[in-house]
């Protein structure tokens, strides 16, 4: 089985701040991780490919220093990876980011199963995964807990709901993305250390795997981002009372007033 | 203090450090407390290639020897004892195989302890046979392509979770030290079983338990080296793993003191922090002395054993018994330092105090190590004559 992890490098968390004065997460100083969720698709991956047998890559789209999220793939025991930096790359979008990754599994030759993380704690979208698969042409389930079975024709997985879980079979090729309820990651190994500090990232631009400058990148992107703040706290506050149900419905409709939340037809 | 450990070394250390920050700190009151088997944390150090430490590389391990065994251990001792006794006795149960299995032995014996599909045991004494193992009763007779082997073991580290066992058994009950042989029994061989299974002071989330052999029945290439060298092999076993049970405590006193000088830092009476009391900071100051003295010494002796010396029995014993009365000590003077709060189960100094002691008893209690040195000073200083 080919199996391709996603993984993307994130400001950890824990201590990023947004700059007060131009708005922008201040990256300077704040060290890099593998987004949280990633190291689960990873662990999946691991079990996947410990219970069908044959090979994980992993590829992750970002600046030159995002060669270190793959080797550090390579301590858990992926056995190799792919790196897509290009200045063309920056600015990207959720539409943009998955034209490159789609380009990148291509370029990887392919896979049985892509996984993906949930979401990624700094974009927050939660939808490169689903994106990929569109781009890629293949199904796609979403929030998976668990294998239930694996064949070399189909994953049978759980995905989680908000009241349980659905059973779901996803014929293959196919992706996944995946909740932290899938396993725990393990610890890196010996051997993939040792390997990790050998092994020399493969990286690939845009012209590289045939795309348009135009695709990818800001040019490709067709939001952008004009500002990021953290909300003002007004100290504004209204009580509403009633039965549970009742006031639950009133929040709604307070939301929609706000244009907090929309509710579709 | 730098040890200058090679960069492969230094990579073991560090992973070892994290799986035990990570992994083994948050469960280990929780072992303790319900003296519950490690499972969890074996499969970890498993996919962690941690089993495979010493272990020949041809054999799927990584080749290293007595000083990368100490580091790791070391490490995990540092966070829980009760973990670090499970994974080092899985190589105690390897090294007769290391030392002394022919090439379908190590084939077959090996590559399931290093990759951590199988842990290991060693099994030598039994309830009426303990400093003096010499007395040991249980019976191994050769009957066809088979031996047939009767008796009980006591007080087994990982009895009952491991797969393969190092068993020394009698041979031949005339010949004294040289009727001894050494096997390698399967868990699941006709015969074999466990009996009871103790609580204990301390290192409570290892299993320790009684072997049973009730006309047990292994095929006749089961042995290690010949008929004969079973006290043989246990001797260079223990040459190779006293080094280990020094490298833990090492470990366990190096837990103790950070715990203590944290405490004292920021546990304050008569408005200061304690740590400014002179006779704290005293204290702390000959645990730190103790702990780097048998720090050098632990890596002393496994860097000697390591570059092929012949005789190491007395530096053995000495990387044995030194760290480990230093290891009471330093856990009992962490324990004082904490106060009331030291003796509460909240903290962990007093499981590390628990812990310590068994340090002192097993693979040879320090009194039998002692023995071990004076006997080879009388060797020495009578050569010199
Ligand atoms: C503060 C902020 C606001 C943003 N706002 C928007 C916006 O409004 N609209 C918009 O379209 N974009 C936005 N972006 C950009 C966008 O989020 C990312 O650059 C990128 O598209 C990935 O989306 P995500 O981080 O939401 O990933 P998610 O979709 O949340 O990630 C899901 C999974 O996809 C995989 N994945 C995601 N990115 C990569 C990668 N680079 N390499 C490999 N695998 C990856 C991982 O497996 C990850 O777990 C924003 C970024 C930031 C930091
Ligand atoms: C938790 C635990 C795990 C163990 N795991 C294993 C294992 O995996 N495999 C295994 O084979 N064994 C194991 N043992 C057994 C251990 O090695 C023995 O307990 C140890 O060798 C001492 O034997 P004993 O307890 O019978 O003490 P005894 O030999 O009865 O000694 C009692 C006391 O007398 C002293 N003494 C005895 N003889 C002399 C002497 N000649 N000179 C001076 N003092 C002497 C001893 O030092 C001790 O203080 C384990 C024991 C424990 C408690």
């Amino acid at each position: 089985m080919k199996i391709i992890v996603c993984v993307k490098q994130v400001p950890d968390t824990a201590n990023v701040k947004l700059d007060p004065e131009t708005h922008t997460l201040k990256r300077e100083g704040v060290a890099s991780i593998i987004n949280p969720f990633d190291l689960f698709a990873l662990e999946a991956g691991l079990r996947l490919r410990e219970q069908a047998g044959g090979e994980l890559q992993v590829l992750s789209m970002g600046p030159p220093q995002a060669a270190e999220v793959i080797k550090q793939a390579i301590e858990f025991g992926a056995d190799g990876g792919l790196l897509l930096a290009d200045r063309a790359f920056a600015g990207a979008d959720t539409w943009a980011t998955t034209a490159a990754l789609a380009a990148g599994v291509k370029a990887l030759g392919g896979a049985d199963v892509v996984i993906c993380g949930k979401q990624a704690v700094d974009g927050d979208t939660a939808q490169v995964g689903p994106g990929l698969a569109m781009r890629l042409g293949i199904p796609q389930v979403a929030f998976v807990k668990g294998f239930r079975e694996v064949d070399g024709q189909s994953l049978v997985v759980e995905r989680q709901m908000d009241d349980g879980f659905d059973v779901v079979k996803l014929p293959l090729p196919g992706l996944i993305t995946v909740v932290r309820e899938v396993g725990e990651p393990r610890p890196p190994s010996l051997k993939g250390k040792m390997r990790a500090k050998k092994y020399q990232v493969p990286v690939k631009g845009a012209a590289d795997m045939g795309l348009d400058a135009a695709q990818v990148g800001l040019a490709g992107s067709y939001t952008q981002v004009v500002e990021v703040f953290a909300p003002q706290a007004s100290g504004e506050r209204e009580m509403l009372g009633g039965a549970p149900a009742e006031a639950g419905a009133a929040v709604i409709d307070r939301l929609v007033q706000a244009k907090v939340i929309m509710v579709g037809s | 203090m730098d040890y200058f450990l090679s960069e492969e070394q230094e990579m073991i250390r560090d992973l070892c450090r994290q799986i035990a920050e990570e992994r083994i700190k948050p469960v280990r009151a929780e072992l303790d407390e319900k003296e519950e088997f490690p499972t969890e944390l074996m499969k970890a150090l498993a996919q962690a290639d941690l089993f495979g430490i010493i272990i020949p590389e041809e054999y799927g391990g990584l080749g290293g020897g007595c000083l990368e065994n100490v580091i790791a251990v070391e490490e995990l001792s540092r966070a829980c004892l009760g973990v670090s006794t499970t994974y080092a006795a899985s190589f105690l149960g390897a090294y007769p195989v290391i030392l002394f299995g022919n090439e379908e032995q190590k084939q077959k014996y090996l590559t399931q302890i290093a990759s951590g599909e199988q842990l290991a045991a060693f099994a030598l004494t039994e309830s009426a046979s303990g400093s003096d193992a010499g007395s040991i009763q249980t019976r191994a007779e050769k009957k066809g392509d088979e031996y047939i082997i009767n008796g009980s073991k006591q007080w087994i580290t990982n009895g009952g979770e491991a797969g393969i066992y190092s068993v020394v058994a009698i041979t031949d009950p005339n010949k004294g030290a040289r009727g001894a042989t050494a096997f390698i029994v399967e868990d699941g061989d006709p015969g074999f079983g466990y009996g009871k299974k103790e609580t204990k002071l301390g290192i409570r989330a290892s299993a320790t338990r009684e072997l049973i052999f009730n006309d047990c029945r292994i095929p006749a290439d089961r042995v290690l080296g010949r008929e004969g060298m079973g006290f043989v092999v246990a001797m260079r076993t223990f040459d190779q793993s006293r080094p280990g049970v020094g490298a833990q405590a090492v470990g366990v006193a190096q837990g103790a003191l950070d715990e203590a000088a944290a405490f004292a830092r920021v546990r304050k009476q008569f408005d200061k922090p304690i740590i400014t009391f002179q006779a704290v900071a005293h204290m702390l100051a000959n645990m730190a002395i103790q702990v780097e003295a048998a720090r050098a010494l632990v890596y002393a002796v496994a860097r000697f054993i390591d570059s092929g010396a012949k005789d190491t029995s007395k530096v053995s014993a000495m990387a044995k018994v030194f760290p480990t009365d230093m290891a009471m000590q330093v856990t009992t003077d962490a324990v004082q330092i904490l106060g009331g709060h030291g003796y509460m189960r909240e903290y962990p100094v007093e499981k590390m105090m628990r812990d310590a002691k068994i340090l002192q008893i097993y693979e040879g209690t320090n009194q039998i190590q002692r023995n071990v040195i004076g006997q080879e000073l009388n060797k020495e200083y009578g050569r010199k004559k």
